[in-house]
């Protein structure tokens, strides 16, 4: 990649604003309020947009694209299915408890409304996830950086070897994350991850214009990708059986398993994303957080689906030889083209061994696509130097904000849920805002590891991140229960969440989806049942690791003797007064605009069908 | 918080903007450079959309900050839902 000084220029500009946001914030940390919940003094808009830009990370950029490049228009699912409907009920329902449980964060509440070992469950699990996930996210930026060779002038024209390339990748983006949240906490996070959302607008938009004007508008690409596999412009058709259709997932294992178990448990209880939320200024902005957040979100599917499908339906490049002739002279033009980028499809290249150094085959012979890469390319394909600063600063700046959610909801979960509660009690302010600070240094240091732990162990990050679906699928039982029915005891929530994960990893172990091998993959005590993908696989888990803990707490619950109403007050939704309206217009109340998201979303479920 | 977002916010994309324009203006007319998308000069027209949405959020931020700083508003208590405007 040629990259020029304009490139670099730009990319320099947004690192100087991300530190300069965090100098300027520095003087306002006076409190630990101020750096753990940023004062929760801010505006709804900035939290909302912060709201889905945590999540923006690379999984979202990256995975959506790749997944785009490989099931279609069907991947708009995780919008309209697995996230919309999950924020507006988070925003109704549930925030009211959150925000006015007056609980400094998600393990905090649950010590509220159950007990201290509920708490220290999911504070350590989350803790741990949240360290990991971070180092996966610098993992995945210092192996793209390696990929797209973006510092590869950079270090030829210092004389430095090309094997630091990974390091370097590493220590910049967590020197640089590190810096802003040691000096202005959740605030700085909170306002660079705006920023970032702007980024990727700016990046993407006229990426996807550009892409779509080169195949003929949305006609055009409607042809294109159906010359691929016409069943990928479709979302709902032959979603009725999981024969007919990309995912191979049925209604039920979208409806239930994406849009109940995982949607809602990831939007409403990680607490990465609801940090932005109970940041704002009061109640009301609180609950309008994750509706204004779901407004962009309907948009996402533009920016980032529709790159991975533009790269899958272009023109697959081939070495070609053009002859011609000039004054009596015969030239021979030869555009020599990759061997990975001629066995893939489209610009999506082939995977290759890193071993043998050939393309991977799949089981029925076909080179196996690194849908991965369908982004990337798409900004390489289609950019000039210039704007192709501005398309990889955006893709920078989602990985570091993806990194930066997970540390500041690190920090505050070390600091407040285990170093508060059960190594140091009574301190002063002064000493926990501290100890935040160097949480934040403890947290990125382990996110390194996590990152070079990954070089050596090559299933490590598949690994932790089905470690992580088994802890997280069961989450939204023990929140809804919690919070809707008043009988719902601790020892219940415990035992719940705790069966619940091993609903999750039994079913891990007992299922395979097809053409996989056992192992990573599932049936790693032995198969039962075969899944037409992993992603049915994935679903069908999350669904019984939810039934479980919904049924075992429930039980539980019955068995054990319940908290009296009157400490229950705040924490559950029928001994909770009902929430101020603050206007008197209907039409501005979080429930009209709710129901406005709501439309918004079943129209674009309409238009992508 | 007493910084408005906008205003960085604001400054970086305007400096981004300009820094597009400017070289898109600079390389207008090269064919080669802007084979890859579609003959458009992507960095004179995005350069100037970013300029624009740039200079509008800082202006913004600007005015805002200047009328908190003309009318304080007297900071709202904590679980108290400030009525009306």
């Amino acid at each position: 990649m040629q990259l020029t000084f304009v490139d670099w220029l730009i990319m320099l500009l947004y690192f100087v604003f991300v530190l300069g946001i965090g100098f300027a914030l520095k003087r306002y940390m006076k409190t630990s309020k101020d750096f753990f919940q940023a004062g929760r003094a801010l505006p709804a808009w900035i939290c909302g947009l912060a709201f889905i830009s945590a999540n923006l990370g690379a999984q979202e950029v990256i995975g959506m694209g790749a997944s785009g490049a490989k099931y279609g228009l069907e991947t708009a699912h995780f919008y309209g299915i697995g996230a919309i409907p999950a924020m507006v009920f988070v925003g109704i329902f549930m925030m009211p408890f959150y925000y006015g449980s007056k609980a400094r964060s998600v393990p905090e509440f649950l010590r509220l409304r159950f007990d201290e070992k509920t708490r220290a469950l999911n504070a350590c699990s989350f803790a741990v996830m949240t360290v990991f996930s971070s180092g996966i996210s610098m993992y995945a930026m210092a192996r793209l950086i390696q990929a797209l060779h973006v510092f590869d002038g950079l270090f030829r024209t210092l004389g430095w070897a090309p094997e630091g390339i990974f390091t370097f990748s590493i220590m910049m983006s967590a020197v640089i994350v590190l810096l802003y949240i040691f000096l202005g906490g959740l605030t700085s996070a909170i306002y660079n991850e705006v920023l970032q959302f702007f980024l990727i607008i700016a990046g993407f938009l006229p990426l996807v214009l550009l892409g779509l004007k080169n195949v003929g508008g949305w006609n055009g690409l409607k042809m294109a990708v159906s010359a691929v596999d016409p069943r990928m412009m479709h979302e709902w058709k032959g979603v009725m059986h999981a024969g007919t259709n990309p995912m191979g997932i049925e209604i039920i294992g979208i409806g239930m398993g994406l849009g109940f178990v995982l949607g809602s448990g990831y939007w409403c209880t990680d607490f990465l994303v609801i940090q932005t939320a109970m940041a704002s200024k009061n109640m009301e902005s609180a609950r309008r957080v994750p509706l204004i957040a779901a407004v962009p979100k309907m948009v996402f599917p533009f920016l980032v689906i529709l790159p991975g499908l533009i790269a899958i339906s272009l023109p697959t490049p081939h070495t070609v030889t053009t002859t011609h002739e000039a004054n009596g002279v015969i030239y021979h033009d030869t555009t020599v083209v990759s061997k990975i980028a001629e066995e893939g499809r489209g610009i999506v290249p082939a995977k290759i061994n890193p071993v043998t150094g050939k393309a991977m085959l799949d089981a029925s012979g076909h080179p196996l696509l690194d849908y991965d890469m369908a982004t990337p390319n798409m900004l390489l394909h289609y950019f000039p130097t210039g704007i192709l600063g501005l398309g990889l600063t955006a893709l920078l700046a989602s990985f570091m904000s993806g990194m930066a959610g997970n540390v500041t909801a690190f920090n505050t979960v070390f600091t407040y849920d285990l170093y508060q509660s059960y190594i140091h009690k009574g301190g002063s302010d002064r000493h926990y805002m501290a100890v935040g600070r160097w949480a934040t240094v403890g947290g990125i240091l382990l996110s390194i590891a996590t990152a070079y732990a990954a070089i050596n162990f090559n299933n490590i990050m598949d690994t932790l991140q089905l470690v992580f679906s088994f802890v997280n699928a069961p989450l939204f039982a023990t929140f809804l229960l919690g919070m809707f029915w008043k009988r719902t005891t601790g020892h219940a929530a415990f035992t719940g969440l705790i069966s619940g994960t091993v609903a999750a990893m039994l079913h891990h172990g007992l299922t395979l989806p097809i053409e996989a091998h056992t192992g990573i993959h599932g049936g790693w005590i032995t198969v039962v049942h075969h899944y037409p993908s992993d992603m049915a696989q994935n679903f069908w888990g999350a669904i019984f690791a939810f039934s479980t803990n919904f049924i075992i707490t429930v039980i539980v619950s019955l068995f054990t003797k319940p908290r009296p109403e009157s400490e229950l007050v705040g924490l559950v939704h029928s001994l909770t007064p009902k929430p101020p309206r603050a206007h008197d217009r209907w039409w501005k109340s979080p429930e009209a605009l709710g129901i406005a998201v709501l439309l918004g979303a079943v129209a674009l479920n309409i238009f992508f069908a | 918080m007493n910084l408005d977002l906008r205003i960085p916010m604001g400054l970086m994309f305007t400096f981004t903007g300009a820094i597009m324009t400017a070289w898109g203006v600079k390389t207008n007319g090269d064919a080669t450079l802007y084979a890859r998308s579609l003959g458009i000069n992507a960095n004179l027209w995005w350069g100037m959309v970013l300029l624009v949405f740039g200079l509008t959020m800082f202006l913004l931020g600007q005015r805002s900050q200047r009328r908190l700083a003309k009318e304080p508003l007297p900071p709202a208590e904590e679980g108290d839902v400030r009525r009306g405007h």
